[in-house]
């Protein structure tokens, strides 16, 4: 409230910038994009890195959270490849897998054979290099104020995944994108998605985190997607970083006329991460459904911070996010409705419920309504608190003893983020990563 | 419907421009010079006779004053104010201290019978109206007049105006004036401590159930006035106090400024029940005029068991800028919001509360009710939190906002602060408008547009209008209808 | 030896004093009724016989099968045998009939350090029981209670137990917001259930669930006590004469 002197920049915003100086030569892309990382980057040195005063950030002051910049991470080495093979973040769930370790696509881990007919999928890294048509598609989104994360990934993403589906195709399977951290340093890794859906084109597409536990690595991951008019995605996104990473997420989309956008995310990982999504509604009577399940331990800190910006008539957003939070965790829900003037007839409800388990954690929700148009439906709820003791006592009186009767509360609790998801292998995945965190939970007891 | 009718009659009475307390008092007043330095305090200070403690307070909110600059988080837009383009202090010339009603220069009587604000006790006694309140009259920046003073002290009530507290009480005022509102709390609320010139100071003593409702009403006058009341009520072990304030304005062009501070405090066992009826002047059709109301209010729960209750029907003002909050110190206090806030034309409305829960087991409620019309934005702004050490802290919230037009906005904001696993809080917000089967049904049943609107409305605040004292809710459903006239098509 | 041996037992529930010194003894194949006005603390009885928080025993003693009883834990008491039929089954969203039934039945197992039931072998007990109780697929498919009717929420709850297989079973007033086709359902599923093995306590307001479940003995609960016992003829003159002359008689 006092006079806002403007900060002396911080060590790492110092050495943000001058990493950039000596990268941007490296980096992938033509005249136009080097334009693009040079304006961001303008942007950076300019706001800095978001601190507590700033309002969008005030759960989640990255000033004090990021002290440090992390190096550029190194391609991943061939010896990585072959552990990575291994591991399956999504068991049961048939997709065509693609990879990215520390920022950069593999090939040798990544299935582009076949594509179906209307499907192009190509390294990001690649498609700047050869000026693909859909390259050009790359960095249109923006958010309605300036995003330190967002403008971080511009200026430094190198490699990530490019996908189109012409219009009135329909994919066979699932896409996955599999984002991998490996190495024993701390280093930073910029990654970015797209995903342009043709008019009237059906696609699934998930993206996973993944990372070592003890490295404090930095994730910045950006996903733009562009629905054309009718057309569907389902959007999942996994982040089960590990337990020392910063993990900053923006995800954006616009959704034409009568599109459908499912979202759902399971956030289980990372020290502190945040996500920002970024939705408009650009088309009339377009659906939107976002659900998330957030489930923190120790002393995680885990943001959730969305935009929806109902920009013309009859569209609907819906949105379901849970969190549970144990131990010193800190769950921080941040969404706002917008409907601008003339958006008449939109029906928004948004919802955000925090579980309490720990005796310190701690649940901060900002749900937000901006309304200029009179013939609407709107609301939102929040609710912070423990579990129900009755529910517990009832569970219990049948001989199910006390965590495990917490367990089927706090399943039953969250699984409502996860049931809308219509593909049900990928959805017993989704139930199955949150069983894990719960039976690592009644063991530690 | 004969509340509706009696509604639509009075809308009728009033001039063009709707606001019936628009007029202008014409007497000589007593002014500062104009502007804002050190010697404006001084003179202020001087002016009330105050000790030199007073002034030194003063002065040292004057000089925090200074490092601060306007706060800017408010969904509201206005000019950059001149503070040193304001008067800081006009009084009633004639009247220079607490005076019996005949001292009173007639016209300023007049002004009080034209508000339907009664100062004659005997009157008053007679039962023309409220037959049981006390009243604070606070003309421009002084007290004109208390009335009651007697039967109050018999309960061992001190209620009167702030300037002579600070003389006869000096001990109490010491005690608690700043001490819920620190001057440095916020730009206006620092601005306040700095030239408040009058407002109503209340002290409750152990155990006394307050025998009488007690009110103040505030009007501003004078030309390019600031108006910088301080309300301090002190409801001391097991007492009980309801309050209720008023405010108009007469319509000039250009804006006011009224930033305004109340500190509430109740100790162990004690109750207090504030209500607001703010019908400062809106400006007019064109949004010229009217005034800023940047108020501070906070109640203290300081001792265990206490509760503060909040209720306020914001009607006026071209911008209003106000939280009404409770800090919930005392174990098993309990904090209550209750609010109407209806913006028609330009005005720009950003309020709501604060419920800082502190003690253990304390519990808030908070209901919000709000109106947009014409081009107006409205905005409810909450903050619930609950410390780590506040265990069992409780708190339900609604928010609803009603749009009548596609030209205004209305805007919800909350923040809400879980810090320990005990802690239930649950919040809820809808946005709609007046549905069109509701209005085809009241229309169909014989009523006109601007009735079925009003009727639809009171309606919609129904849950808050029934926390104000009895003959305060029937003006303010009154006043709703009168806010909303003009607001359909 | 007795199944349940209540001494002088006095409990509060936030602060207030509720049971004031009752005694009960139940033995093992008896169906006990006990009886009482509303307020009584009929309902206290039987959550502190469950365990639930916030029912605090002040003094005196509960002993089952022989050992004391107010020492375990709500889901331990469940384990040895002790059900208790809810008066207002909860509601429990997101958690479905099947997987709460299957859970329940499994922990009870487990911790009696017995095999736990096979999926083929826990469906197939599961529609045995609920086909006697009118309970379809459809029901045990939904979330534990949550959009259930009065009557369907009693036969949930008359399910359990028949599942569970108890040894002392405590229905809290199981016939309230039941009509006469219901209550029969219910009073079928819970006579099939009498044996020499297991004991009932029917906490009821009323004598009409008596007609159809019998009892072997009737007490009367007056302030948190119990002020008479009888045979099944008790119930009857309770009918006749109302709770209001017995009450004039404990005070």
């Amino acid at each position: 409230m006092n006079a806002e002197v403007r900060p002396i920049r911080t060590a790492a915003e110092q050495a943000l910038a001058a990493d950039y100086q000596s990268a941007k030569k490296r980096l992938p892309g033509g005249p136009a994009f080097a334009r693009l990382r040079e304006q961001a980057l303008a942007a950076f040195v300019e706001g800095g890195l978001p601190h507590r005063r700033i309002e969008e950030w005030k759960y989640t002051d990255l000033r004090t959270l990021l002290r440090e910049a992390a190096p550029l991470a190194d391609p991943p080495d061939k010896a990585t490849f072959a552990r990575a093979k291994k591991f399956d973040p999504l068991p049961g769930v048939d997709v065509r897998r693609v990879t990215l370790i520390n920022g950069s696509f593999v090939g040798e881990l990544s299935d582009l054979v076949q594509p179906e007919a209307g499907l192009t999928i190509l390294p990001l890294s690649r498609a700047l290099a050869e000026g693909h048509a859909l390259a050009s598609r790359i960095g249109r989104l923006l958010p309605p104020y300036y995003d330190a994360t967002l403008a971080l990934n511009t200026a430094f993403v190198a490699d990530g995944i490019v996908i189109g589906l012409a219009a009135g195709s329909k994919l066979a399977r699932p896409i996955h994108v599999r984002h991998l951290f490996t190495g024993a340093a701390a280093a930073a890794a910029y990654a970015r998605t797209l995903v342009v859906v043709g008019e009237g084109a059906i696609a699934t597409v998930i993206e996973s985190f993944e990372g070592p536990d003890g490295v404090a690595y930095q994730a910045n991951t950006t996903a733009e997607m562009q629905l054309g008019d009718k057309a569907w995605l389902e959007y999942v996104r996994v982040q089960a970083e590990g337990d020392a990473a910063i993990h900053l997420a923006t995800v954006l989309a616009d959704i034409g006329a009568q599109a459908k956008l499912h979202t759902c995310s399971l956030t289980v990982g990372a020290a502190v991460s945040r996500q920002s999504v970024f939705l408009r509604c650009t088309g009339a009577g377009s659906e939107t459904r976002l659900s998330g399940a957030t489930l923190l331990r120790r002393k995680q800190h885990a943001d959730t911070t969305l935009y929806v910006d109902h920009m013309t008539q009859g569209c609907s957003s819906r949105e379901m996010f849970k969190s549970a939070l144990d131990d010193e965790s800190r769950g921080v829900f941040q969404g706002k409705i917008v409907v601008r003037p003339g958006a008449q007839k939109t029906d928004a409800k948004m919802m955000s419920a925090a579980l309490l388990l720990g005796d310190a954690a701690e649940a901060d929700n900002k749900p937000e309504l901006e309304i200029y148009a009179d013939d609407v439906v709107c609301g939102h709820g929040a609710t912070a608190g423990a579990l129900d003791e009755n529910l517990l006592f009832y569970l219990r009186a049948r001989g199910i003893p006390r965590k495990e009767a917490e367990a089927l509360l706090i399943r039953a609790f969250i699984g409502e983020a996860m049931e809308a998801v219509p593909h049900e292998a990928l959805r017993e995945a989704l139930l199955a990563r949150a069983a894990d965190w719960l039976a690592a939970r009644e063991h530690a007891a | 419907m004969p509340a509706v009718s009696e509604t639509v009659e009075r809308v009728r009475s009033i001039d063009v421009d709707q606001y019936k307390y628009g007029f202008v008092t014409d007497i000589e007043s007593d002014k500062a010079p104009k502007g804002l330095d050190e010697s404006t305090v001084r003179f202020i200070s001087a002016k009330k006779n105050e000790p030199q403690w007073m002034l030194e307070w003063r002065l040292q909110a004057f000089h925090r004053w200074l490092t601060l600059r306007e706060p800017q988080w408010a969904r509201v837009n206005y000019g950059p104010i001149d503070y040193q383009d304001l008067y800081y202090y006009s009084a009633p010339k004639s009247t220079p201290g607490p005076k019996s009603l005949d001292e009173i220069d007639p016209e300023i009587l007049k002004t009080y019978a034209k508000l339907g604000i009664p100062l004659r006790e005997q009157e008053m006694l007679a039962g023309v109206e409220r037959s049981n309140v006390a009243v604070d009259a606070v003309f421009d920046s002084v007290s004109v007049v208390t009335t009651f003073k007697e039967e109050l002290k018999q309960a061992g009530v001190i209620f009167g105006s702030i300037s002579d507290a600070i003389r006869e009480h000096p001990e109490l005022v010491r005690k608690y004036l700043g001490s819920v509102v620190p001057i440095t709390d916020n730009f206006f609320a620092t601005l306040n401590s700095a030239v408040f010139s009058d407002g109503s100071f209340v002290y409750i003593p152990k155990g006394v159930r307050c025998p009488m409702e007690l009110s103040t009403y505030f009007r501003i006058n004078e030309k390019n006035t600031g108006q910088f009341e301080r309300t301090l009520i002190i409801a001391d072990e097991g007492s009980y106090v309801s309050y209720l304030e008023g405010c108009t304005a007469p319509m000039r062009d250009e804006n006011q400024l009224h930033a305004a501070v109340v500190e509430l405090i109740a100790l162990d066992d004690a109750e207090i029940k504030y209500s607001t009826i703010q019908n400062w002047y809106p400006g007019d059709a064109q949004g010229k005029g009217g005034i800023y109301n940047f108020v501070t209010k906070r109640g203290d729960c300081r001792g265990k068991n206490s509760k503060i209750s909040w209720t306020q029907v914001e009607t006026g003002s071209a911008i209003t800028w106000k939280y009404p909050s409770c800090i919930l110190r005392g174990d098993n206090s309990n904090g209550e919001f209750y609010s109407i806030a209806i913006s028609n034309g330009h005005q720009q409305v950003d309020s709501g509360t604060k419920m800082i829960h502190l003690g253990k087991n304390t519990t808030s409620r908070v209901i919000s009710k709000g109106i947009a019309a014409g081009v107006s934005n409205n905005t409810y702004r909450g903050l619930i939190s609950s410390h780590r050490k506040a265990t069992g802290a409780r708190n339900f919230t609604n928010c609803d906002s009603l749009l009548i037009g596609d030209k205004c906005g209305a805007h919800t904001v909350p923040y809400i602060e879980a810090k320990n696993a005990s802690t239930v809080f649950e919040h809820e917000a809808t946005t709609s408008k007046i549905s069109d089967e509701q209005l085809f049904y009241c229309l169909q049943r014989g009523l006109s547009g601007e009735e079925a609107v009003a009727l639809i409305v009171n309606g919609f605040v129904k849950d808050v209008l029934q926390h104000l004292p009895m003959e305060f809710a029937v003006e303010a459903q009154k006043l709703i209808a009168i806010s909303l006239e003009g607001s359909v098509g | 030896m007795n199944l349940l041996e209540i001494k002088n037992l006095h409990a509060d529930v936030g602060g207030k004093e509720i049971l004031q010194g009752l005694d009960l003894t139940v033995k093992a194949g008896e169906v006990h009724a006990i009886m009482g006005p509303n307020g009584s603390g009929k309902s206290t009885l039987s959550y502190v016989l469950a365990g639930k928080p916030g029912y605090e025993v002040t003094q005196g003693s509960v002993r089952y099968e022989g050992k004391d009883l107010l020492e375990l834990a709500p889901d331990e008491r469940a384990a040895k045998g002790i059900f208790l039929a809810f008066q207002y089954p909860l509601e429990i969203p997101g958690v479905a009939t099947m997987t709460f039934l299957r859970t329940a039945l499994n922990a009870q197992k487990k911790r009696r350090g017995e095999a736990e039931l096979s999926t083929p072998e826990f469906l197939r007990l599961v529609r045995e029981k609920a086909g006697g109780l009118g309970i379809d697929q459809d029901m045990l498919k939904r979330a534990v209670n949550v959009g259930f009717s009065g009557g369907e929420k009693k036969r949930n709850e008359i399910l359990q137990m028949a599942l569970l297989e108890p040894k002392l079973c405590v229905l809290d007033e199981t016939d309230s917001g039941l009509d006469i086709d219901a209550l029969k359902i219910v009073a079928e599923g819970v006579n099939k259930l009498r044996s020499k093995e297991r004991a009932i306590i029917v906490i009821t307001h009323y004598q009409r669930l008596l007609n159809h479940i019998v009892p072997d003995i009737v007490h009367v609960m007056a302030k948190g006590k119990i002020v008479r016992s009888g045979g099944p003829e008790l119930a009857q003159e309770l009918e006749a004469c109302g709770y209001a002359a017995l009450e004039t008689e404990a005070a």
